[in-house]
Parts: C-alpha cells; sequence; structure tokens
C-alpha cells in the first residue's frame, strides 16, 4: 500500500494538471482494478448490501490508497448518509445521528490528518496568525483566482454536484471574518459589547470584493442556510461567520467574549436557533485555549469544523479531532470535501494551482465540469507555427494591382569610377534620402579625411566600405519616379569584387556603365573591369546599357573627351553584343550632381542636349518577367530580420510567384521552409512576383540550410542537383581544361572544365572543331563542366566561370 | 622513411625494408605498394578459439605476417594506410590464403617485396618505382619545408597543409555571414564570428599550444599563409593580433610567420597562385610544389600562346613522343603520379615504359607530378599527362575516339 501511495504522490506533484488517474502506471491501474472488484463484491455481499458505481469505489479507493475495508467502510456510511439527508432536509431539524451511519473509529480517515507534503507552505502555515491577516477587502484584488472551486479530498461524490460543501462554506466565512476582526478586535474588546459588533462585521463582507473562498461559501449559500439549520457549528477560533447567512459561534478565550457569545445569535435575523444543548456544549467546549500554531498546522484548523452538538462520539477521549479542539456538528458528512481539500483549495487557488483532485472528479462534479472544460479550451492555445495561406491568385492580383513599373539597374564600372558616388548623388537629388542622413555622412567622412565619399556612403554601410573607400558588396536602394519605381544595385568595381558584381548584375534589369572621363583613368578602366563588367553584364542577360560618362568636371566638360570616350565605348560595347540603339551616353558628374536630376548650368555643357541620367533611366522600356513559370529565387542574403522574424532571407525573384503561408524547397539541403510572411520592397505585402526584390521571413527550418547563393523553388516544381552541366560558352579567355569557378548570381562553386566538346560558329552556332584543345578568346565553344558538390542549376541559366581572379568564359547551360 | 634493409636484384624483383617516420611517409607508401605485391609487417589479428566444452575465447595476437597485395586504402586526411590482401605465411593462428588487413603504423618496419614474373606478371622495381623510393627516403631532410595555408573568402575558409609532395585539405570552414544591409551590423558581427572559429579550427589543426607558458618555447612555427581575395585575409590576421594582444598571449610566437597574400577566391585551386606570389616564395623557395607549379604555368603558357610547342592528353602526348618531339633541348614529359597507380598493369607499364622511353631513348626530361598538389590536380584536368615539346607539331584530328 505504502508504495503504491509513494508512487502516486510523485504522480501528483509531476502530473500536477493532469489526470492522475490517467498517468498511471498499467501496473498500479491492474492494482487498482482488483481493489475495485473486492470493494464492490463486499459492498455487495455485505450487510445491508449497497451498489456503487465503479467510479465511486476507485475515488474511495484512491483516497485510502487502495486500502480495501476502509473503501467499503466510506461508501457505507456515504450510502447511509444520503439517505438520511434525504429525510432531514426536508424537515429541517437537526440529524439524528445513528449508529450504523458513523465510520466506526474515525470521523475523518487518520490519513487526512496528516497534510498533503506537497500542499504544504508556509503561508498556509502561518495563515490563522493574526499579525499577518490583511482584511480580505483590502487584499481582494490581489489574490489569484483558481479556474475552478476546487472540491475536496474525501468529498465530491457524485450526488454532491454542484454543491460546495458546508464545510467549505465555512471556512471560507471564518476566513473573512477574521480579517473583519483584525479591523474591528480594538473596538469590540473596548467597548466591552461585542454584540454590538456582530451586524456590522456581517454586512461587511457584502460591501468588500469576493474572495475566493468567499465565492466558495457564496456557491454553498443555499444550501448552507437550510444545512445550517440542521446543523449549525460553531468553530474552533473566536471568528463567526460574517454571511450572515449561517451563524457561527465566535469562541474566545476569553470569558467574557463568551459571554457575549451566547447573545449574539440574538442579533442575527437568520441565525439558526441554537438550541440550548449547542450553545452549552460550545461554552463548555470553548473554554480551552485557542489551539496552537502547530495543532493548526496539523489539522487545518481555521477550516476544520467544529462539533456544535454532542455526537454519539462526543465522548470518546480518544478522539483526535477532539483533542485539537475540533467538534462535530453530526457525524461527518463525506459528500462536502473534507477539511484538508478546504485547506488544499484554499491554498491550490491561492497559487493559482488546479488540484489533481478536481480533475480526477470532474466527472462527478457538474459545474466544476463546466469549468474545466472552458479551462482546458483556454489551457489548448496552439503553440505550433501556422500560417494560414490566403489562396490568392497572385497573378490575377498582380494585374489588379496596378502597381508602378519596377525596374533594377546595376551600376558597373571600373574601380574609383565614381559609381556610389553618383548613385548617392541621384538619390539625394531625388530626396530617396533625408538631408539630416546626408549631412551626417559628411560630417563623419570629412572626420576622417574623405570629405569626397560622403555620397557614396549612401550605399557603402559596411564598416570596411567606409574605412576603406571602397564599395565591397552590393548595395540596394531603391527611389521613385513618376513613372517607375528604380531599384539600385551598386556593385563594387574593384577586381577582388567581381563575384559580388556578377550576383548584382544578375538581378538587373539594365545596366548603368560609369565611367570615369579623367585623363588616363579611363584608359586603365577600359583595360580594367569596366571591359570585364560590361561584358559580364552583357553575358548575364543585360541588354540596355547607359553610359555614364563621369567625373565630365575634371576635364572641364570638354566635348572632345566626351566623343573620344563614346566612340571607343560604343565601339567596344556593339562588340560586346549590345545593340546601338540600347546604348546611350550622358555625361556627367557625380560629385556635383550636373546632368544627373538636374541639367547642368554650367556654360561649358551648354554643347550637350541630350537627356539627363534620370531621363535616360525612364526611357527604358520595362522588362517582361516569366510570371507563370514555376517559382525560382536566388537567395542573396540570409540574416535577422528582427525578434519576430528571426529568420529572413533576401532576394530577387527570377521566375514565378508566390504567396504568404507558402511552403517552399531550398536547393541544394532539399529542405522544406513556410513563408510566414514577406516583403515587397520593404513594403508588407501577400504576395510577390517575378522581377520584384523581396524578403521572406521563414519559419520551421533551420537557418544552416539556407545560405546565399542557394535557390527557392517548390517542392511541385523542384530545381534539380547537378555535379555536371553543359555549357555553351563565349570564351573571354583561353579556355583548357582547368579548375574554374562558377558564379551564377549569388551561387559561385569550385569545379572544373573536364571535357571541351567543341568550338561553335558565333553566329550559326554550328561546330567548327570538335574535341579542341584549348578555345582562342572570342570564340564560342561547348564545354562540359563538373563540379565537387551539386548545386541547384537548369538550362537555360547563364553562369560565368571565372579562374584566377579573371573572368575566363560566360555563357548558357544547355 | 628510412631505408632498413635493400636488396634490390638486377632483374628488378627485391626486397625492401622501410620504416616511415611521418605522415607523408604513408603517402609513399602509398605510392610504392601496388597490388600483386607482398608485404609483411607486424600485425594484430584477433583470434577466436572454440574450447571443448563449447565456450570460445577470442585473443588479440601480434604475429608477422606476409600478405599477397590485393587492395589499398589510403586516408589522406589522417595519413593512414589499409593494406588488405592474403596471408602467404602460416603461423600458429592463421592459415594460409586467409584474408588480412594490414594497417601500416608509424615507426615499424615493413617489407615490400616486388616480383617480376617470368610470364610478365607482375612489374616489379621499375625505374619509377625506385624513382619513388628514392623520394621517400630523402635522407637530406631537404623537405622540411612545410607550411600551413589558409585560403579563405567571406564565410569560406580553407586550411590546408602544404607538405613536399602533396596538399592535405585540413578542414573547411564554411559559415553564413550576413551580407551588408541598410542600418544592420550584423555583417560585422558575422565576420568576426567566422575569424574566430577559422582561428580556433586552425589552431586546433596546427596542434598550437595556446597556453601561456608555451610563449618561450623553442618549438618552431610553420609559416602561415593567409590568401583571399579583397580584405579578409587581412581582417582575419588584424583579428589574430588583436586576439593576440588580449586574450591568448601565446599567439604571439604565430604572428612573425603570418604572410598574407592575394588570391583570387576562397576555393583550393587558388593555391597555385598564393604560391607563386613572391612573398609565399621566400619562403618556401624551391619546394618541389613551387617547381611543379612553375612548371604547369610554363605549359599554360605554351598551350595559351598556341605555339602548338605544348600538348596534353595520353593519345597526343604519345604521338608527340613518337614524332621525336620530347627530345633534349627542352622537351619535357609531365606525368601525373596518379596514372602509376592505376590498379591495372597493363595500364602502369604503358606510362612506365613511355616514361623510360623519354628519358633513356629521346633524352627528354620527365617530371612526375603529385597528384596531391594543386598543380597535380590541374595537370589531372588535362588527362593527366601532357608534354612540353622541343619543336612544333601539327595535331591531327583526333576524332576517332
Amino acid at each position: 500500500m505504502s508504495r503504491h501511495r509513494v508512487k502516486n504522490m510523485s504522480y501528483d506533484e509531476e502530473d500536477y494538471e493532469d489526470d492522475g488517474y490517467d498517468s498511471q502506471d498499467p501496473e498500479e491501474q491492474e492494482y487498482l482494478q482488483q481493489c475495485t472488484q473486492e470493494v464492490l463484491t463486499q459492498l455487495q455481499t455485505g450487510q445491508p448490501s449497497i451498489a456503487a458505481t465503479r467510479e465511486e469505489v476507485q475515488e474511495a479507493l484512491w483516497h485510502y490508497y487502495n486500502d480495501v475495508d476502509k473503501s467499503v467502510n466510506f461508501l457505507r456510511s456515504k450510502r447511509a448518509k444520503e439517505l438520511q439527508k434525504k429525510q432531514s432536509v426536508p424537515a429541517a431539524a437537526p440529524p439524528k445521528p445513528k449508529g450504523q451511519t458513523v465510520p466506526e473509529y474515525y470521523p475523518i480517515p487518520p490519513s487526512s490528518l496528516s497534510p498533503h507534503p506537497a500542499h504544504f507552505s508556509a503561508a498556509d502555515f502561518f495563515r490563522d496568525s493574526p499579525w499577518l491577516n490583511v482584511p480580505a477587502h483590502r487584499k481582494a484584488e490581489i489574490l489569484v483566482e483558481s479556474l475552478y472551486p476546487r472540491l475536496g479530498l474525501l468529498g465530491g461524490a457524485p450526488e454532491a454536484a454542484g454543491k460546495v460543501s458546508k464545510l467549505a462554506a465555512l471556512a471560507a466565512a471564518r476566513k473573512k471574518k477574521e480579517g473583519d476582526k483584525g479591523a474591528s478586535a480594538n473596538t469590540s474588546t473596548m467597548s466591552g459589547f461585542p454584540s454590538g459588533q456582530a451586524p456590522t462585521s456581517t454586512s461587511e463582507p457584502n460591501v468588500a470584493p469576493l474572495s475566493l473562498r468567499e465565492r466558495l461559501a457564496a456557491n454553498g449559500k443555499q444550501q448552507k442556510r437550510s444545512d445550517g439549520l440542521q446543523s449549525p457549528r460553531t468553530l474552533g477560533k473566536a471568528s463567526h461567520s460574517g454571511a450572515g447567512s449561517v451563524s457561527l459561534k465566535v469562541p474566545s478565550p476569553e470569558p467574557q467574549k463568551l459571554e457575549s457569545l451566547s447573545d449574539k445569535p440574538v442579533d442575527e435575523e437568520k441565525t439558526i436557533a441554537i438550541d440550548e444543548g449547542e450553545i452549552a456544549q460550545s461554552a463548555a467546549s470553548n473554554i480551552r485555549a485557542p489551539p496552537s500554531t502547530f495543532a493548526s498546522t496539523i489539522v487545518g484548523d481555521t477550516t476544520q469544523p467544529r462539533m456544535a452538538e454532542p455526537s454519539h462520539l462526543y465522548s470518546n477521549t480518544l478522539d483526535l479531532m477532539k483533542i485539537y479542539g475540533q467538534d462535530l456538528a453530526e457525524p461527518f458528512d463525506f459528500t462536502g470535501p473534507s477539511p484538508d481539500d478546504v485547506v488544499l483549495n484554499a491554498q491550490n487557488s491561492a497559487k493559482g494551482m488546479k488540484s489533481k483532485q478536481t480533475a480526477a472528479k470532474a466527472a462527478g462534479d457538474k459545474k466544476p465540469q463546466g469549468d474545466l472544460a472552458t479551462g482546458m479550451s483556454n489551457l489548448n492555445v496552439g503553440e505550433k507555427v501556422n500560417i494560414k495561406s490566403k489562396n490568392l491568385d497572385v497573378l490575377s492580383e498582380y494585374h489588379k494591382s496596378n502597381r508602378k513599373n519596377a525596374m533594377n539597374f546595376a551600376v558597373i564600372g571600373h574601380v574609383d569610377a565614381g559609381k556610389s558616388t553618383l548613385m548617392g548623388r541621384l538619390l539625394a537629388d531625388l530626396k530617396a534620402i533625408d538631408p539630416r542622413t546626408l549631412d551626417k555622412y559628411k560630417r563623419e567622412a570629412e572626420k576622417i579625411g574623405k570629405g569626397s565619399f560622403a555620397l557614396a556612403w549612401v550605399l557603402d554601410q559596411g564598416s570596411e566600405e567606409r574605412a576603406r573607400g571602397v564599395t565591397i558588396d552590393i548595395a540596394m536602394n531603391k527611389f521613385e519616379t513618376d513613372k517607375t519605381v528604380f531599384t539600385i544595385v551598386d556593385s563594387p568595381g574593384h577586381r577582388d569584387f567581381v563575384p559580388n558584381m556578377i550576383a548584382g548584375a544578375s538581378q538587373a534589369d539594365f545596366a548603368v556603365l560609369v565611367i570615369d572621363s579623367g585623363t588616363g583613368n579611363f584608359e586603365s578602366g577600359l583595360k580594367g573591369q569596366t571591359k570585364e563588367h560590361a561584358l559580364l553584364a552583357r553575358s548575364l542577360g543585360v541588354q540596355r546599357v547607359i553610359v555614364a560618362v563621369n567625373k565630365m568636371d575634371s576635364v572641364n566638360w570638354s566635348k572632345d573627351r566626351f566623343e573620344e570616350i563614346e566612340q571607343q565605348i560604343s565601339g567596344f560595347l556593339t562588340t560586346a553584343g549590345f545593340q546601338a540603339k540600347k546604348i546611350s551616353f550622358v555625361p556627367c558628374s557625380g560629385i556635383s550632381g550636373d546632368n544627373v536630376n538636374r541639367r547642368s548650368e554650367d556654360p561649358n555643357v551648354s554643347w550637350y542636349k541630350g537627356n539627363t541620367l534620370v531621363e535616360e533611366l525612364e526611357k527604358t522600356e520595362p522588362y517582361i518577367h516569366a510570371l507563370d513559370k514555376p517559382l525560382r529565387m536566388t537567395i542573396g542574403d540570409v540574416f535577422r530580420g528582427s525578434v519576430q522574424n528571426p529568420l529572413s532571407i533576401s532576394g530577387r525573384i527570377d521566375a514565378g510567384s508566390l504567396q504568404m503561408g507558402d511552403q517552399i524547397l531550398t536547393m541544394p539541403s532539399g529542405e522544406k521552409a513556410t513563408i510566414r510572411s514577406l516583403e515587397v520592397d520593404g513594403e508588407p505585402s501577400d504576395w510577390a512576383v517575378a522581377g520584384q526584390n523581396v524578403v521572406l521571413n521563414l519559419v520551421n527550418i533551420d537557418p544552416i540550410h539556407l545560405r546565399s547563393g542557394d535557390v527557392i523553388c517548390r517542392a511541385s516544381a523542384p530545381i534539380a542537383n547537378i555535379t555536371s552541366f553543359t555549357a555553351k560558352v563565349l570564351a573571354f579567355d583561353h579556355l583548357m581544361p582547368s579548375m574554374v569557378d562558377i558564379h551564377r548570381g549569388r551561387l559561385h562553386m569550385p569545379g572544373r572544365i573536364s571535357k571541351m566538346v567543341a568550338t561553335l560558329d558565333k553566329s550559326s552556332g554550328a561546330v567548327v572543331k570538335k574535341r579542341p584543345k584549348i578555345v582562342a578568346p572570342g570564340n564560342v565553344a561547348r564545354i562540359v563542366v563538373e563540379m565537387d558538390h551539386a548545386v541547384p542549376l537548369e538550362a537555360p541559366t547563364r553562369v560565368v566561370l571565372r579562374s584566377g581572379g579573371e573572368t575566363v568564359a560566360a555563357g548558357l547551360l544547355e | 622513411m628510412k631505408l632498413i634493409k635493400n636488396k634490390i636484384e638486377r632483374n628488378g624483383s627485391g626486397t625492401v625494408t622501410l620504416c616511415p617516420e611521418e605522415p607523408e611517409d604513408m603517402w609513399h607508401a602509398y605510392n610504392l605498394i601496388r597490388p600483386g605485391d607482398i608485404l609483411q609487417a607486424r600485425a594484430i589479428r584477433r583470434i577466436t578459439s572454440t574450447q571443448e566444452t563449447g565456450s570460445t575465447s577470442t585473443a588479440r595476437v601480434q604475429l608477422m605476417l606476409r600478405i599477397r597485395v590485393k587492395n589499398l586504402d589510403f586516408d589522406p586526411q589522417s595519413s593512414q594506410l589499409h593494406v588488405g590482401g592474403q596471408i602467404m605465411n602460416e603461423t600458429d593462428h592463421t592459415k594460409i590464403g586467409q584474408h588480412h588487413t594490414l594497417d601500416l603504423e608509424l615507426n615499424r618496419n615493413f617489407t615490400l617485396e616486388k616480383e617480376t614474373g617470368s610470364d610478365g606478371e607482375g612489374v616489379g622495381w621499375d625505374s619509377i618505382a625506385i624513382e619513388m623510393l628514392k623520394d621517400a627516403v630523402d635522407e637530406g631532410g631537404k623537405r622540411r619545408a612545410e607550411a600551413v595555408a589558409v585560403v579563405m573568402q567571406e564565410g569560406l575558409a580553407h586550411i590546408c597543409f602544404i607538405g613536399q609532395f602533396r596538399t592535405i585539405l585540413k578542414q573547411k570552414v564554411e559559415m553564413s555571414v550576413p551580407r551588408k544591409r541598410h542600418g544592420g551590423g550584423d555583417h560585422d558581427k558575422g565576420m568576426s564570428k567566422f575569424y574566430q572559429v577559422t582561428l580556433d579550427t586552425l589552431l586546433r589543426q596546427m596542434e598550437f599550444n595556446t597556453s601561456s607558458t608555451s610563449l618561450s618555447s623553442t618549438e618552431t612555427v610553420r609559416p602561415l599563409l593567409l590568401a583571399s581575395p579583397g580584405f579578409v585575409a587581412a581582417g582575419f590576421h588584424k583579428y589574430i593580433q588583436s586576439v593576440a594582444s588580449t586574450t591568448t598571449p601565446a599567439l604571439k610566437r604565430l604572428l612573425p610567420s603570418i604572410i598574407v597574400v592575394h588570391s583570387a577566391s576562397g576555393y583550393l585551386h587558388s593555391l597555385s597562385e598564393v604560391l607563386q606570389s613572391p612573398a609565399v616564395k621566400a619562403v618556401l623557395a624551391d619546394t618541389k610544389y613551387a617547381r611543379e607549379t612553375k612548371l604547369m604555368d610554363d605549359f599554360m603558357e605554351q598551350l595559351r600562346k598556341e605555339t602548338n610547342k605544348a600538348t596534353y592528353g595520353p593519345r597526343e602526348v604519345e604521338s608527340a613522343v613518337d614524332q621525336g618531339a620530347v627530345g633534349p633541348g627542352g622537351g619535357v614529359l609531365i606525368v601525373s603520379n596518379r596514372l602509376f597507380r592505376s590498379q591495372d598493369v597493363a595500364e602502369r607499364k604503358r606510362w612506365v615504359s613511355l616514361v623510360d622511353r623519354v628519358r633513356d631513348v629521346e633524352g627528354g626530361e620527365v617530371r612526375v607530378l603529385s597528384s596531391d598538389h594543386e598543380s597535380g590536380r590541374r595537370l589531372d584536368g588535362l588527362g593527366g599527362v601532357a608534354a612540353l615539346l622541343t619543336f612544333p607539331i601539327i595535331e591531327e584530328d583526333m576524332d576517332s575516339d
């Protein structure tokens, strides 16, 4: 028995919020079944035969720790009690104790006397210490209310549904009374007319906010009135009920108080007529000193009922209850919660905890059950991240939306051509950044002696970029004109960062090629990245290019210089594959802003009649994106967006569309993720289509599966991971089987040219030579490239092959 | 590797007893031992015996086993060589014909026997094998030049050890570093995290003693090459300096041996560029690696110039040799040692005979490149064999295959 109990206890504590029975282990369950069966047999075979439900029996067994004899006793007495009550309630008469209805040995099972260790607390220990008793109305607001009235250890038999026991009510009332008494104690003792105190004290609680225990008491009020008649009680301590419905004696240790006590019932209208015997009894019993703290703790003093009426057991001097000053108004009625329960109840409600017993008894307790149900539903608030898709038809939404044209353009050119500064000027002049920020940049740039870099700092946000005065990574910034929303993709010009420039250019619809017109700088640029960038942009599918001939102020806006540059560059660009009509030239100065957004007023520029840079940008035809193709998006960046969005990715949608709640697949990891929310060009949106720059806030995926360069697609139309591909490439340098870096947007990985299939004719694509040993620059060849790791690539994707810091080839997957 | 005993007969058969002393010797052993050879080495074998009562007991016994090699398994990372084959000698515990895998151990002798059968079975100690043996038994101790290289780019670092004969990629560090964004300091944070992880990994791989007591230790530190495009390597160097001056003073020992160089990318094949940089050449002067890299660059240059004085690919090179183009005065046959590792005896014979022919008959130079170096890998990309020619040859179309 004890072994099982121990197990039960541990369950009590661990699964406090659960129904303890559910979590019992099979062994215990089996044992319980056995015991139940035994009890049932004993009940039936015993005299008189009693029928009891299985639940009831198990209930009892649980309380008696599977002690069969005690359970039988308990059930018998309970039946008898019910019977008795049925008779006595109509009569409203004090019940006559009957021998057979009384438990034979203890009015309360001894086990219930030992407080439940789990519920024992310091608060409880000092509960009746007067100096800690704040009046109820003062502490009502901070009391934590429990969700359900808690039922007692031995109380809640199914028949007692909805009722809260008298004992509970008493306990509550008494508690309140204590508070009252604390407040009025002085007056009552000084005046010497404590009886006059009674009406005030009884009325008070009605005004005060209801504490939990009062509520408990109120629950049982109706019943109590009648019950009170039949079983008036006095309490073990000097207090009496304030509810008015139940009159309680306030036996006090002082004799004079006792006298007043006997008068008191007279004041109360609804008070039960207490027969002489009772009064005498209470008087007699109250001669004792109040129970010690220890005793109160053990017995749960304040909530323990006292016998107001001598029971047949009263004379039993061995009665533990009596030793501790407890009187029973009647043989204990097990329909209510046991005194221990009341104590536990109070404690638990104070702790805001739900008791195990409540859950266990829910079946037999209708009202709490309702509470329980709502409580449980409150508890079952979903924790899983579940994003609802709005199931929009994204394409029709897109057509409805009537957005401005959106275009990305890459700013390319040799290092120090003034790309970032020119774009900073553009943004500043178009008021896309506020002047105060610009002033701040100016101050800071001057502080480190780089005043001329202030405009570039609009885009060069990185600390290293600013310290070195070099753009390292692409920067995105958007601005709007009347017709179009432009997104600048500012690329680094330094040769070491060409991979970043490739990432930028692959997101661009058209390009702005910035050229330093300064003497010598143009020439060195042409050999350097001006050429490489232009070729790369063309290879990556850019068709239109605006050539911004920058720093014209440094050559005094010389027309000759401009024309020289125009001639050389246009010659080069046409050979690179740009159509002549898609190339335009603008002489400008980023640092002064001439011909960027406003026409230059410099008289030296009077020869130029063409458009400014912004006008030239606006002339560009919008680009058509593959909206109805399967979703493809290259991740540009993986970052922590905010606290709400701990995992975000950014990039431009290459093809297809997506919306909030969509499940996506990342390649090459092959992991699934859900789009929690998304932003288009920095604005929250429900959907996005190809060509838009988006930030996706993802859930249900581990960040290690996401790297910049990975491809987002749908599980229904996934992109395949491949380790080798055939491509038709334009050689920029001599091609031979060798190690190369393969670039595709942000994605780059090592690989090698394993086979050179053929050189092709540039225009017709016919095979010129099979298996060439080497492919000369400018020729087109079909090659096979192998990689060490599988990467998401599919035809027709544009790839760039680099080796030793130079672009060796660029082409199209086949 | 120490040569303990050498009994190679004139006909190419014979035995050598060798004692590997350092991990790279295992790689030499891997190149020397071929399937079909006889290897004798100490072995630990678990013997299961059954008593009369039916109970079984197992015991580990040390044996000297001779096996006929069937296959080799080399783990380049940990430099462990496992040689599998059938036992040839009978002992108390083993029978002839049982299989056993010998794990060659450092500082334990092993004896390798190569046979030349009458019917051409087995290749014996051919010129390549003897050359390899000479390479392996380098008594002068000249090849101590070793370096640690970290080839990195944003979010990616390859830590590799450059030895005389091979480059071992010890570890790859890969991290997702947030890109620069408006108002985001994540990039800098991500970079310092990346530096930190790289440094921790590097020190672990170098088995660098970071305790403060090691400051006075006289243990030599290998040159540490930091290479990257852009400023990553410089940033890493700065990071090491700051760590050395704050938390880990022991790192100060490391600082003088750091060389920051430029590389085109963070991938391993950029290492060739790293090793060509003047700063590195000064430290690793005239290592085999540097010579090999130079050779490959020369070859590529010839190829690029389209002088027709360079060719690559097995058939092309063989035909060039047939035409006598790989002769004295500039003819160089470049062969990857991967070809000699071939499991196929005929394949190996083909290349050995080509090498012998160029060296002895044609009078050209032969260079065997280690396939575990970057230059060797470049050569492997070209089919494992290439040649610099003394005169240009017009190549005919090789459409046939």
